[in-house]
Parts: structure tokens; sequence; C-alpha cells
């Protein structure tokens, strides 16, 4: 069994530095291009990721907290700098289906959407990949109705989780860039051939200024290749699309689109290898930091693992033996790669951002407690459910958080299985 | 890392201004970042900004909870709102009002904090014949208080983000706000 690449992250009491201009990349001989400095949100730096993309067609309909992205692009488009079809829908289920049928034709396509909208595309979602279409869809993950909110929470996607998509998790807005870029590579492999999402937090990532680093376009180019489709639909030379499959061949290609997206962690990895040679900034299927010696963790994705990691070098510089594993790729999930991450830990605390109404746990934990069960692992775990309809995740919490997991390690005691936490009860 | 606290209401600028001064800071080749706490969305409603600066890298993602220093650009605000909350020991404060830094204190019932005003609305009424760039002065009156960024790297990110014409008179009334800031 060949583990994919696992990132991990030191923890002295300084944060490196990023930028590549003061610390080149130092990596098989590889010299990083020079790249250019830019104050961006999550949603400016996705619509520049597009951008240079060279996507083809764009269909989407805006909403919260998505909407910077449509409109940025819409932009480009208007001032000439980009060549891409722009398609405004009347709904996100017509965007949707407007993105496969430009997928099919063997055009590079992208997406995007948040809460409502996603639940709106829904059964869309599962004929993208039945229908093998490499759409990337950025997800500006927003809670759901009712009561109405606008704000931060994963249920969007974590409701649409079984829709055979690739699903990716980015920390921040320079995540988010990159990983835009990147999922169009994923997409378009011919052995992946899948439709992918970048996740990352509404308000939180999508609206929040911070300094990123951006690829010059020549090398984004360079790095993404116009797409070479399998086949197109084509008048000249037609091809059947979409027909009707019973009881005689549906189950075969299920199961041959379930052995492709399990398959996928191989592109998604070289994929991060080929791009870090690029950038300088290594990305694979998840990342640790102290695990090597910790004695409890906190698992987690998204924005939450930037100031779970905040806090860690904190709690380090104490003398505590905490550790973090962060998830960049959610599905298809890596569950090698996440059992060699645990190392020698005797309690692990994991982050679900969305209720999964009347289940025994959150579905993060209950993955994770499926593949422990599956490996035989008794490894004290709780679920903590935190951050619903965007109520901020405060770094004592984090804190708090932590300390349970330290006890449940001293202790072997796990007191609640689902704690909530930030909630008035 | 330096961390300030923005209060106000929609409509009134604070992303603008919460931007304008992680870029500056940025331009400086530090780590910035600038985000806004929506309640619901509607014009006039008090809302939050954050801007964050710092010389490594800013993983922290939560709202801030102790601010280097606050600054409030309606004075309508602090009546609903418990703008001191959190302020570190030693914190700053800065207001947008015509009143003295020192009856403010008083008023607003303020201890162990280092407050300043600036009439930034009154500013923007004499420069611009409208007060919509008060937003402007008070960031000039925030770096003659706290120099985060230079003035220069501020005029700059104001002439990148603003049409010519509107960045010159923007830099005319931070210009002026940071000459008539008055620390208590």
């Amino acid at each position: 069994m060949v583990l994919h690449t696992v990132k991990k992250v030191y923890y002295p009491s300084k944060v490196p530095p990023f930028a590549p201009q003061v610390v080149p990349y130092q990596g098989e001989g590889v010299t990083v291009r020079r790249q250019e400095v830019v104050g961006y949100n999550g949603d400016e730096a996705v619509a520049l990721a597009v951008k240079q993309s060279k996507v083809d067609v764009v269909a989407a309909y805006p909403i919260t907290p998505q909407t910077i992205i449509v409109e940025r692009f819409s932009e480009y488009v208007a001032d000439g700098e980009v060549d891409t079809e722009f398609v405004c829908l009347e709904s996100e289920h017509s965007a949707a289906s407007a993105s496969i049928g430009a997928s099919l034709t063997g055009a590079r396509v992208f997406t995007a959407t948040a809460s409502q909208g996603l639940a709106l595309m829904h059964e869309v979602l599962y004929t993208a990949s039945g229908l093998r279409c490499p759409i990337v869809m950025a997800v500006a993950n927003r809670a759901l109705s009712a009561p109405l909110n606008i704000h931060n929470d994963r249920s969007d996607m974590m409701g649409s989780r079984d829709c055979g998509w690739i699903q990716i998790y980015a920390e921040n807005s320079q995540e988010a860039y990159d990983w835009t870029i990147q999922a169009f590579k994923i997409a378009e492999n011919t052995t992946v051939q899948l439709p992918v999402t970048v996740n990352f937090d509404g308000f939180v990532i999508s609206h929040a200024m911070e300094t990123i680093n951006t690829l010059a376009d020549e090398d984004v180019t360079g790095f993404l290749p116009s797409r070479k489709p399998i086949f197109t639909i084509d008048p000249e030379h037609p091809v059947t699309v979409g027909s009707l499959f019973l009881q005689e061949y549906y189950f075969e290609i299920k199961r041959q689109q379930e052995e492709a997206l399990q398959k996928s962690a191989e592109v998604v990895d070289q994929v991060a290898k080929e791009y870090c040679a690029l950038s300088g900034r290594e990305y694979g299927i998840l990342e640790t930091c102290g695990m090597e010696d910790a004695e409890a963790a906190i698992l987690c994705m998204g924005s939450t693992a930037g100031t779970a990691r905040s806090v860690m070098r904190k709690m380090r510089a104490e003398g505590k033996k905490v550790g973090l594993i962060k998830l960049w790729l959610y599905r298809p999930f890596p569950v090698e790669e996440i059992i060699s991450a645990l190392g020698n830990v005797k309690a692990l605390a994991i982050m679900d951002m969305a209720l999964s109404f009347g289940a025994p746990v959150g579905a993060l934990c209950s993955d994770i407690a499926t593949i422990l069960q599956l490996r035989g692992n008794n490894l004290k775990i709780f679920d903590v459910i935190y951050g619903l309809g965007g109520r901020d995740i405060r770094p004592a919490e984090i804190e708090g958080i932590f300390n349970e997991a330290l006890s449940v390690a001293q202790t072997g005691i796990v007191k609640e299985s689902v704690k909530y936490v930030g909630v008035r009860e | 890392m330096y961390e300030i606290r923005w209060h106000g209401r929609a409509g009134q600028g604070i992303i603008t201004v919460s931007r304008l001064l992680g870029y500056a800071a940025l331009l400086e080749g530090k780590y910035a970042q600038a985000f806004p706490q929506f309640g619901p969305e509607r014009i006039g409603a008090p809302i939050l900004g954050f801007t964050r600066i710092s010389d490594e890298p800013i993983e922290v993602h939560s709202a801030v909870y102790n601010p280097d220093v606050v600054i409030v650009l309606d004075d309508t605000v602090p009546k609903i709102v418990n703008v001191t909350e959190g302020l570190k020991q030693g914190g700053k404060m800065l207001l947008n009002s015509a009143k003295k830094p020192e009856d403010l204190k008083e008023e607003l019932k303020i201890k162990d904090v280092r407050c300043s005003s600036v009439d930034a609305t009154r500013i923007s009424l004499d420069i611009l014949g409208s007060g919509r760039a008060f937003n402007t002065a008070m960031l000039g009156a925030l770096i003659k208080t706290e120099p985060l960024v230079s003035v220069e790297t501020l005029c700059k990110a104001l002439n990148e983000r603003f049409r010519k014409d509107i960045a010159a008179k923007n830099i005319e009334v931070l210009l002026k706000a940071y000459k008539e800031v008055v620390e208590a």
C-alpha cells in the first residue's frame, strides 16, 4: 500500500514566512517562479484562479457568500480579459445543468454556489458525476434554511457529500486559489474524469482579505494546458450520452464510478507535487502538525485548522503534547493516510461544522469511527459540533477542546461522545 | 500581531477602510487580514470590521476578541453596542466625534484606555461637501496615534483603490484628520 503525500508542518512559536520571494522552495533542483503578492479575499482569489485557468465556460447564479466570484468574473468578461463564454442562468439547477452540457462538448467548465443554491443543484450533481463531467465548482460553505441564515457552516456540502464529486476543503484564501487551479488538472485527468468541489468557509474566508501569492498567467497556462477530452458531443461524430441503463448495466456503471473516485486520490497527490514544484507551496491529501509525539489531537477541515494551529503553537510552547490533522481531501476519504497520521495519539477530537440530524455523531466523526472500527483500532474519540450558522469558534474554545482531548488521553474516559461547543444551552 | 476592531453601521465604509489599512500593511511587506462581521444585511445596522497586521503569516480565523485598538466611526453606536468589550489593558480607542476625548471618556465611562477623537464627519463635509469620506479620515487619525503604516503607503493604497480625482480628495481628508486628531 502506497501512502499519498501527507504534509508535515512544524510548530515553532513563530510561523515561518511563506512569501517565495523570501524563502525559495528547496526541492529536487526546481526553481520556484516569481509570484505577485496581492490582498484578495477568498472569492476574489478564486475568480483570479478561474481567469488564469482559461476556462471555456462559466455557468453560474450568484448567491451569498459566493457572489463576489461571479461578480468579479463578470468584470473580467466585460473588460475583455477572458475569452470565456459566461452564462447567467435563472437558477442553480440550470447553472449545474448548463455546466454539464458545456462539459460534454469538451469545454473546461467552472461554476460556483453555496447553501440553498447547492441544495437546489442536488439532483444535477449526481448527473455530473455519473456522466463523468470534469466540472470544477467553488462552494463558499454556508448554512441551510430554516431559519434563514447567510453565514458559514458546512451543512450545504455535507448534505450532498454522497454525490460522487471529489471534495476538497481549503483553509484560507491562498489555499482556495491554489486548489482551484489544481482542481481543473485533477478533474480533467482522463483516469479521473470526475467533477471537483473546492470548499472554503463562507465569509470567514470568502470575505476575508488576506496576503496571498499569485502565479503569473503564463505559469498557470504551462501547468494547465487546455483540456483534452476522451470524446465530445459533436454533430459530425454523434455519440449517445445519458441514456437508459436498467438492471443489466446500471450497477456496473456505478461500481466503475466508485473505483474512479477512490483512485482519484493518486491523481490529487501527483497534481499537488507538480503544483509544489511550480509554486513552492506544498499540498497533498492531508496535513499534520505535531502528530509525531502528540498524546491528543484535533482532526478538522477548512479555516478551523488555521485557528487550531495557532492555538496549538501556544500550547506546545507550554509543553502540552497536542497535534492537529487537517483534511484537504474529504472525498475520496483518505483512510490509510489518516490511520498512519494518527501515530500513537491516545485521544482524538473530531470537528463537525454541520449536523447530521438524528445520526449518532456528525458526518466526519462517523467516517473516522468507521475506519477505526474496520482496523480494530480502539482510539478514544469524541465529536465536536460547532460553528453552526456562522457562530464563531474562538481560540479559547479550541484550547478547551485540546484540553478535553488531553484529559481523555490521560483517563481513557470519554465523558461526552458528542460535545456541542459555542452553543447556549 | 496587531489587532483592530472597527465599529460602525452598514454603508459607512468599514469594509473599505479595514481593507485599505490591511492592504497598506501588505504593501510594506507585512501580512494582513481584513474582514467584516455582518448582522442582518441592511443599511444602517451596526456592523463590525476587523484588521490584523503581523510580521508573520496569520493563521487564526476567528473574530478579534482582544483588540489593541477600537475605532468607532459612528458616535451613536456606543449607545447600543459595548464598544470597549475585550479591549486590551492600555489599549487605544479612537472615535469620530466633535467632542473632546476627555469628555467622551467620561460619557462612555472608559478607564485604562487612551482615548482619541477627531471630527471626521466635519472634515469630510469641508473637503468633499459630503460626509462620505469620514471613514478615510479615521484612517488618517489612526496612523497619527498608532503609526502602523506610513502616510505615503496609505496614499498609495488610496490611489490604487479609487479614481484619481476621488483618491486626491480622500488623501486631503486623510491628511487633515492626521493633523486634527486629539488624544486625551
